[in-house]
């Protein structure tokens, strides 16, 4: 009887979780009733836990750095002083489980979890209140796919059900027997089926629709076996995945692809190759291309373009975003007024803004305000990608591995056909199609291969 | 607005260092645990600062220790929720401690709150602000306006706050991504109403929408 629950506290009542921060005492310490034993935090909030009674902290459960659900037991606290750290029976099941506690009264035993059977408190329908009020999320997945949420087998606090186990539900099947820890599902579920309609009601408007369809991005979450790591993902890994869903939900992508012929740009890059490196610059193949398509835009204002609402908002820069591998993770550096550098300023600035990005050190400013994307899968060999548009641009190219190849070439005087080995690659274009439309696309590929194939040579 | 049900002392401190700050409240929650005074705002600035939350990630942080120490900003890490953040002069930074019993225990409901005193502080300028989806804070559409990161110590008592921009230099907050959101800009009240703003008429607008928010009345409103 003197080893007690401590429990994650509700902080508010749209926190379904919390997440241990620190634990401020530690295993074998005593604590006094109402002093903190350790630190939670939501987004946003720190908060620290008391102890709920005097003692000593006999166990963590839950370690620094894991995020639980509310209610989950986090510690165990033995009142007796000196007692033997044997587990007693759990105490019995308090009639009200309902209200979101202060962290001192949330800490009183609420019901145990039975890991061995408990004795039946006779109460199967508070019983059964408490099992179907699972979080949010775990609802929600009971709804998507028509389960009665009373029929799965929960192996949370007081027999909640986790989204583990309505996950592992739904890809098994309902279990031949169902565990000893969970007690025989009623016949009839109202809290669970009102739970279910009230969920579906959340639409609303068309807009409201639009409104979340576009803005509020929900990973769903799939089972996780035996032999899997599971890590959270870090803030830049978090912010593509959002992004990335946001971009493809917004716009229609439509790919075009064109492929160009190094041969001009290598003759340039060899006759300059000496001078560029006196002056300590390094001119990238993709420095020709950014160089070519910051001019190319400004002739294709709709490309250089973004949908706003009902309207079209052409942008008055050229901003190139250079996709830059940080393996892990990605960085998009943007190139501001690119059209107004020269082709070895673009070299430069490529260099340094991928330099910075893998050094963590490019400012806010450096990574806004892009107007056009370009991306490089070429340059691990890969033939082409089929890039997705960042938001808020319409369109983005993809440019592929630079390879030699057999290709046929007319000679201009004669217009005799001649099999000759070029440097060559594929581009592709991603764009949307809301504001660009095919024809556009081709337009703009086939200058970007005019300047590519016959490049200026004061560029 | 609900009845007025709390009592609330407002005190302005002017510049108070960072530390100093932390200090006071950390005195502040012990007394308002303690039912010594009552709920309390402070109202201040701070000298350029930047504190690391316990939600913080190095890559945050894009100034290096030479470069901070030449542009004279310190750095502090602070046992309160959410990320980096940048204070300075011209940023009027709200910490109220306040007992969230017994009606108002809930985190969210609390951020929310801050929140919308401050958008409300905003619309008193004709400025929009809003609340962005799965992030606080408050946003006008030239970018973020307003930070918010809070500490709950037991009992519900709450510290640290709100910083509002008003007349920030915003070139300092390229020293970090605010709050880990790098894709956001980052605007003061006078950038978005394109007119200087008297920091006491701000405070004056704080107070006013924080008692309406809150249901409180203020009991004593010192200066310093």
């Amino acid at each position: 009887m003197a080893r007690i629950e401590v429990p994650m506290p509700q902080m508010g009542e749209s926190i379904a979780e919390g997440t241990v921060s620190k634990w401020l005492k530690q295993v074998g310490e005593a604590v006094q009733r109402d002093e903190p034993i350790l630190e939670i935090s939501t987004d946003k909030v720190d908060a620290e836990i008391p102890a709920p009674s005097s003692g000593t902290l006999v166990e963590i459960v839950v370690p620094e750095g894991d995020t639980v659900e509310v209610g989950t037991v986090v510690a165990y606290i033995d009142t007796e002083a000196g007692a033997t750290a044997t587990p007693s029976a759990p105490p019995p099941a308090p009639p009200e489980v309902e209200s979101p506690a202060a962290p001192a009264s949330a800490a009183a035993p609420v019901a145990a979890a039975a890991p061995v059977a408990a004795a039946s408190t006779g109460d199967e329908s508070a019983e059964e209140r408490l099992r179907t009020r699972s979080t949010p999320v775990v609802r929600k997945i009971a709804e998507e796919h028509g389960i009665d949420i009373t029929h799965v087998p929960g192996t949370g606090h007081a027999g909640r059900v986790t989204k583990q186990d309505i996950l592992s539900y739904i890809e098994s099947g309902p279990p031949a027997a169902p565990p000893a820890t969970s007690p025989a599902a009623p016949a009839s579920a109202p809290a669970a089926a009102s739970a279910a309609s009230a969920g579906s009601a959340a639409l609303g408007t068309p807009s409201e629709f639009w409104k979340v369809f576009y803005g509020a991005v929900e990973h769903p979450e799939f089972p996780v076996r035996a032999a899997d790591r599971v890590e959270p993902m870090d803030k830049i890994r978090r912010l593509t995945a959002e992004h990335m869903v946001v971009a493809k939900r917004v716009a229609p992508h439509v790919h075009s692809f064109i492929e160009i012929d190094f041969t001009s740009i290598d003759r340039i890059r060899n006759a300059n190759k000496a001078r560029w490196k006196e002056q300590g610059a390094r001119v990238s193949y993709t420095a020709f291309v950014a160089w070519a398509v910051s001019r190319v835009l400004r002739e294709f204002p709709g490309i250089n373009s973004t949908v706003s609402g009902n309207n079209v908002v052409y942008r008055g820069n050229v901003n190139l975003g250079m996709a830059v591998d940080l393996d892990p993770g990605l960085i998009v550096p943007v190139i501001h007024d690119a059209d107004d550098l020269g082709l070895v300023g673009i070299g430069r600035k490529i260099i340094d803004l991928a330099e910075r990005a893998r050094d963590r050190k490019l400012s806010p400013g450096e990574i806004q305000g892009a107007t056009f994307s370009i991306t490089n899968p070429g340059v691990l060999g890969t033939l082409v990608g089929l890039p997705v548009i960042p938001k808020g641009t319409a369109a983005i190219l993809g440019t592929g591995a630079i390879e030699k190849r057999v290709v046929v070439v007319s000679d201009p005087n004669t217009g005799e056909d001649a099999i000759a080995i070029r440097k060559r690659s594929l581009f592709s274009l991603g764009y949307d199609h809301r504001v660009v439309d095919g024809a556009d696309a081709a337009r703009f590929l086939a200058r970007l291969k005019d300047v590519l194939e016959d490049f200026p040579e004061d560029a | 607005m609900t009845g007025v049900s709390r009592s609330l002392a407002v005190r302005r401190l002017g510049r108070v260092s960072y530390s100093r700050g932390l200090e006071l409240q950390d005195g502040l929650v012990r007394a308002r645990r303690a039912g010594e005074i009552p709920d309390t705002l402070l109202l201040l600035e701070h000298p350029h600062v930047i504190t690391l939350g316990t939600g913080s990630r190095e890559e945050h942080l894009l100034a290096d220790a030479d470069e901070r120490e030449r542009r004279g900003i310190e750095l502090f890490e602070v046992g309160r929720g959410g990320d980096v953040t940048y204070h300075g002069p011209g940023q009027l930074v709200g910490y109220p401690i306040l007992d969230l019993n017994p009606d108002r225990r809930d985190l969210h409901r609390y951020l929310r709150d801050l929140e919308g005193m401050l958008i409300e502080v905003l619309r008193g300028y004709g400025v929009e602000g809003r609340r962005v989806d799965g992030l606080t804070g408050v946003w006008t559409p030239g970018g973020k306006v307003a930070a918010i990161g809070v500490r709950v110590a037991s009992g519900w008592i709450t510290s640290h706050g709100f910083a509002l921009n008003v007349s920030t230099d915003l070139g300092y907050f390229d020293t970090i991504v605010p709050c880990g959101i790098a894709d956001r800009d980052v605007t003061s009240l006078e950038r978005e109403t394109g007119r200087e703003v008297a920091s006491r008429e701000v405070e004056d607008a704080v107070v006013r929408a924080f008692c309406a928010t809150f249901g409180a009345a203020v009991v004593s409103d010192v200066t310093g």
